[in-house]
Protein backbone atom coordinates (compact mmCIF):
# COMPACT_ATOMS: atom_id res chain seq x y z
CA UNK A 1 0.00 0.00 0.00
CA UNK A 2 1.67 3.19 -1.02
CA UNK A 3 -0.45 5.27 1.82
CA UNK A 4 1.93 6.12 4.54
CA UNK A 5 1.44 7.70 8.12
CA UNK A 6 -0.68 10.53 8.96
CA UNK A 7 -4.39 10.98 8.23
CA UNK A 8 -2.37 12.47 4.61
CA UNK A 9 -2.38 10.61 2.30
CA UNK A 10 1.55 11.78 1.70
CA UNK A 11 3.51 9.11 -0.09
CA UNK A 12 6.61 10.36 2.49
CA UNK A 13 6.36 12.63 5.76
CA UNK A 14 9.49 13.55 5.77
CA UNK A 15 11.11 16.20 4.33
CA UNK A 16 13.23 15.37 0.91
CA UNK A 17 15.20 18.35 1.82
CA UNK A 18 16.30 17.47 5.41
CA UNK A 19 17.31 13.84 4.31
CA UNK A 20 19.28 15.31 1.38
CA UNK A 21 20.84 17.40 3.99
CA UNK A 22 22.10 14.37 5.68
CA UNK A 23 23.27 12.07 2.88
CA UNK A 24 25.19 15.06 1.67
CA UNK A 25 27.07 15.14 4.80
CA UNK A 26 28.86 12.02 3.57
CA UNK A 27 32.15 13.02 2.04
CA UNK A 28 32.44 10.46 -0.45
CA UNK A 29 28.76 10.91 -2.36
CA UNK A 30 28.76 12.93 -5.56
CA UNK A 31 25.20 13.24 -6.08
CA UNK A 32 21.82 11.48 -6.14
CA UNK A 33 19.02 10.88 -8.45
CA UNK A 34 15.44 11.71 -7.24
CA UNK A 35 14.04 8.47 -6.48
CA UNK A 36 17.38 7.19 -4.20
CA UNK A 37 16.60 10.33 -2.54
CA UNK A 38 12.72 9.69 -2.56
CA UNK A 39 13.84 5.80 -1.38
CA UNK A 40 16.33 7.02 1.51
CA UNK A 41 13.12 9.38 3.13
CA UNK A 42 10.44 6.62 2.36
CA UNK A 43 13.36 3.53 3.83
CA UNK A 44 13.59 5.97 7.20
CA UNK A 45 10.39 5.93 7.66
CA UNK A 46 9.60 2.09 7.44
CA UNK A 47 13.37 2.09 9.59
CA UNK A 48 11.56 3.92 12.28
CA UNK A 49 8.16 1.98 12.89
CA UNK A 50 10.25 -0.86 12.73
CA UNK A 51 12.48 -0.02 15.51
CA UNK A 52 9.72 1.54 17.56
CA UNK A 53 7.42 -1.92 17.10
CA UNK A 54 10.63 -4.12 17.99
CA UNK A 55 11.34 -2.65 20.89
CA UNK A 56 8.44 -1.93 21.97
CA UNK A 57 7.55 -5.96 21.58
CA UNK A 58 10.59 -7.07 23.10
CA UNK A 59 11.38 -4.44 25.89
CA UNK A 60 10.10 -3.79 29.23
CA UNK A 61 8.31 -0.74 28.98
CA UNK A 62 5.25 -2.85 27.44
CA UNK A 63 4.39 -3.85 31.50
CA UNK A 64 3.60 -0.50 31.74
CA UNK A 65 2.38 0.56 28.46
CA UNK A 66 5.07 2.63 26.85
CA UNK A 67 8.36 2.62 24.94
CA UNK A 68 11.06 3.67 26.84
CA UNK A 69 14.98 4.52 26.08
CA UNK A 70 16.04 1.46 27.84
CA UNK A 71 13.92 -0.60 25.45
CA UNK A 72 15.84 0.80 22.68
CA UNK A 73 19.09 0.48 23.81
CA UNK A 74 17.94 -3.56 24.82
CA UNK A 75 17.46 -3.75 21.20
CA UNK A 76 20.39 -1.97 19.93
CA UNK A 77 22.35 -4.10 21.90
CA UNK A 78 20.24 -7.71 21.36
CA UNK A 79 19.26 -7.56 17.89
CA UNK A 80 22.09 -7.99 15.07
CA UNK A 81 19.97 -6.26 13.16
CA UNK A 82 20.17 -2.64 14.93
CA UNK A 83 23.48 -3.15 16.04
CA UNK A 84 24.98 -0.57 13.91
CA UNK A 85 22.95 1.57 16.71
CA UNK A 86 24.72 0.58 19.67
CA UNK A 87 26.95 3.33 20.16
CA UNK A 88 24.78 6.03 19.99
CA UNK A 89 22.06 4.15 22.25
CA UNK A 90 24.18 2.53 25.22
CA UNK A 91 23.04 1.33 27.95
CA UNK A 92 22.88 3.27 31.16
CA UNK A 93 23.09 2.39 34.64
CA UNK A 94 23.20 4.58 38.06
CA UNK A 95 25.85 6.15 38.53
CA UNK A 96 26.10 4.85 41.90
CA UNK A 97 26.67 1.04 39.92
CA UNK A 98 29.26 2.96 37.95
CA UNK A 99 31.76 4.34 40.13
CA UNK A 100 31.46 0.79 42.47
CA UNK A 101 32.42 -0.28 39.02
CA UNK A 102 35.32 1.90 38.74
CA UNK A 103 36.21 1.06 42.65
CA UNK A 104 36.71 -2.42 41.79
CA UNK A 105 38.35 -1.95 39.18
CA UNK A 106 40.71 -0.17 40.85
CA UNK A 107 41.39 -2.84 42.96
CA UNK A 108 41.43 -5.54 40.85
CA UNK A 109 44.84 -3.95 40.06
CA UNK A 110 46.67 -0.59 38.69
CA UNK A 111 45.62 -0.20 35.17
CA UNK A 112 49.16 -0.12 33.44
CA UNK A 113 49.85 3.30 34.32
CA UNK A 114 47.40 5.33 32.36
CA UNK A 115 45.66 6.55 35.48
CA UNK A 116 44.95 9.88 33.68
CA UNK A 117 42.27 11.67 35.52
CA UNK A 118 40.74 14.89 34.07
CA UNK A 119 38.12 15.70 35.93
CA UNK A 120 36.35 19.52 34.29
CA UNK B 1 29.60 23.64 3.33
CA UNK B 2 29.35 23.17 7.14
CA UNK B 3 25.75 21.96 8.23
CA UNK B 4 24.55 22.67 11.46
CA UNK B 5 24.02 20.12 13.92
CA UNK B 6 20.91 20.56 13.89
CA UNK B 7 20.36 20.39 10.17
CA UNK B 8 21.12 16.89 10.75
CA UNK B 9 18.07 16.00 12.60
CA UNK B 10 15.22 14.90 11.06
CA UNK B 11 11.59 17.09 12.50
CA UNK B 12 10.48 16.14 16.18
CA UNK B 13 6.62 15.71 15.18
CA UNK B 14 7.23 14.12 11.94
CA UNK B 15 9.43 11.30 13.93
CA UNK B 16 6.98 11.48 17.11
CA UNK B 17 3.59 10.79 14.20
CA UNK B 18 5.30 7.48 12.94
CA UNK B 19 6.13 6.66 15.95
CA UNK B 20 2.61 6.78 17.37
CA UNK B 21 1.00 5.52 14.16
CA UNK B 22 3.11 1.94 14.61
CA UNK B 23 2.59 1.80 18.02
CA UNK B 24 -0.77 0.31 19.42
CA UNK B 25 -2.66 3.25 20.77
CA UNK B 26 -2.22 4.96 24.12
CA UNK B 27 0.99 4.20 24.33
CA UNK B 28 3.71 6.42 25.90
CA UNK B 29 6.54 7.21 24.58
CA UNK B 30 8.88 8.91 26.37
CA UNK B 31 10.89 11.89 25.00
CA UNK B 32 14.35 10.35 25.63
CA UNK B 33 12.54 7.26 23.77
CA UNK B 34 11.69 9.62 21.13
CA UNK B 35 14.64 11.60 20.59
CA UNK B 36 16.62 8.36 20.94
CA UNK B 37 14.53 7.37 17.98
CA UNK B 38 15.32 10.46 16.02
CA UNK B 39 18.74 10.07 16.24
CA UNK B 40 18.74 6.28 15.42
CA UNK B 41 17.14 7.75 12.05
CA UNK B 42 19.50 9.90 11.21
CA UNK B 43 22.07 7.18 11.65
CA UNK B 44 20.42 4.91 9.88
CA UNK B 45 20.38 7.82 6.82
CA UNK B 46 23.68 7.82 7.11
CA UNK B 47 24.10 4.05 7.16
CA UNK B 48 22.01 3.70 4.27
CA UNK B 49 23.78 6.36 1.89
CA UNK B 50 27.36 4.54 2.67
CA UNK B 51 25.91 1.49 1.98
CA UNK B 52 24.80 2.20 -1.39
CA UNK B 53 27.40 4.60 -2.45
CA UNK B 54 29.54 1.23 -2.35
CA UNK B 55 27.14 -0.06 -4.70
CA UNK B 56 27.40 2.63 -6.89
CA UNK B 57 30.79 2.99 -6.88
CA UNK B 58 31.06 -0.68 -7.56
CA UNK B 59 29.24 0.18 -11.03
CA UNK B 60 31.23 2.73 -11.83
CA UNK B 61 28.86 5.73 -11.24
CA UNK B 62 28.91 9.00 -9.33
CA UNK B 63 25.35 9.22 -8.97
CA UNK B 64 23.53 7.23 -5.90
CA UNK B 65 20.58 5.78 -8.03
CA UNK B 66 17.29 3.67 -6.91
CA UNK B 67 19.07 0.18 -7.17
CA UNK B 68 21.68 1.61 -5.17
CA UNK B 69 19.73 2.11 -2.21
CA UNK B 70 17.33 -1.09 -2.33
CA UNK B 71 20.89 -3.21 -3.03
CA UNK B 72 22.18 -1.37 0.03
CA UNK B 73 18.44 -2.22 2.22
CA UNK B 74 19.21 -5.93 1.55
CA UNK B 75 23.05 -5.44 2.37
CA UNK B 76 21.92 -4.10 5.72
CA UNK B 77 19.61 -6.65 6.66
CA UNK B 78 16.75 -4.73 6.28
CA UNK B 79 15.02 -7.00 3.16
CA UNK B 80 11.44 -6.51 4.15
CA UNK B 81 11.70 -2.96 2.69
CA UNK B 82 12.57 -4.28 -0.65
CA UNK B 83 8.91 -4.73 -1.54
CA UNK B 84 6.96 -1.69 -0.03
CA UNK B 85 9.97 0.46 -1.39
CA UNK B 86 9.44 -0.70 -4.82
CA UNK B 87 6.01 -0.08 -4.99
CA UNK B 88 5.95 3.25 -3.43
CA UNK B 89 8.88 4.24 -5.64
CA UNK B 90 6.24 3.38 -8.47
CA UNK B 91 3.38 5.81 -7.22
CA UNK B 92 6.39 8.48 -6.57
CA UNK B 93 7.65 7.87 -10.38
CA UNK B 94 4.07 8.42 -11.79
CA UNK B 95 3.77 11.58 -9.50
CA UNK B 96 7.01 12.85 -10.36
CA UNK B 97 5.84 12.11 -14.26
CA UNK B 98 2.45 13.64 -13.81
CA UNK B 99 4.29 16.96 -12.07
CA UNK B 100 6.41 17.62 -15.16
CA UNK B 101 3.85 16.41 -17.83
CA UNK B 102 1.43 19.32 -16.11
CA UNK B 103 4.54 22.04 -16.12
CA UNK B 104 4.48 21.41 -19.65
CA UNK B 105 1.46 21.95 -20.81
CA UNK B 106 1.81 24.82 -18.37
CA UNK B 107 5.10 26.49 -20.09
CA UNK B 108 2.90 25.69 -23.78
CA UNK B 109 0.05 27.92 -22.37
CA UNK B 110 2.48 30.30 -21.28
CA UNK B 111 4.01 30.53 -24.84
CA UNK B 112 0.67 31.14 -26.33
CA UNK B 113 -0.81 33.47 -24.18
CA UNK B 114 0.03 35.84 -21.77
CA UNK B 115 3.12 34.62 -19.18
CA UNK B 116 0.78 32.90 -16.76
CA UNK B 117 2.29 32.75 -13.58
CA UNK B 118 0.43 30.76 -11.74
CA UNK B 119 2.89 28.29 -9.51
CA UNK B 120 0.35 27.27 -7.13
CA UNK B 121 0.56 23.39 -7.84
CA UNK B 122 2.45 21.68 -4.56
CA UNK B 123 4.39 25.12 -3.82
CA UNK B 124 2.62 24.46 -0.08
CA UNK B 125 4.64 21.17 0.78
CA UNK B 126 8.29 21.81 1.72
CA UNK B 127 9.33 18.17 0.65
CA UNK B 128 7.79 19.22 -2.52
CA UNK B 129 9.87 21.93 -3.25
CA UNK B 130 12.21 19.50 -5.61
CA UNK B 131 11.25 22.03 -8.44
CA UNK B 132 15.00 22.81 -8.49
CA UNK B 133 15.85 19.73 -8.24
CA UNK B 134 13.59 18.46 -10.92
CA UNK B 135 14.68 20.54 -13.36
CA UNK B 136 17.70 18.44 -13.98
CA UNK B 137 17.07 15.18 -13.97
CA UNK B 138 20.50 13.95 -13.06
CA UNK B 139 22.70 16.07 -10.74
CA UNK B 140 25.85 16.54 -11.53
CA UNK B 141 28.13 17.15 -8.98
CA UNK B 142 27.25 20.32 -7.36
CA UNK B 143 29.31 20.45 -3.72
Amino acid sequence: AARLSGGENRLVSLPLSRIRVIMKSSPEVSSINQDALFLTAKATELFVQYLAVYSYKHGRGKEKGALTYSDLSYTAEECETFQFLADILPKKILASKYLKMLEKEKQDGEVGGDDEEDED
Amino acid sequence: MAERPEDLNLPNAVITRIIKEALPDGVNISKEARSAISRAASVFVLYATSCANNFAMKGKRKTLNAGDVLSAMEEMEFQQFVAPLKESLEVYRREQKGKKEARKDKDKKADSEEQDKSQEEENEDDDERMEEEEQNDEEEVDN
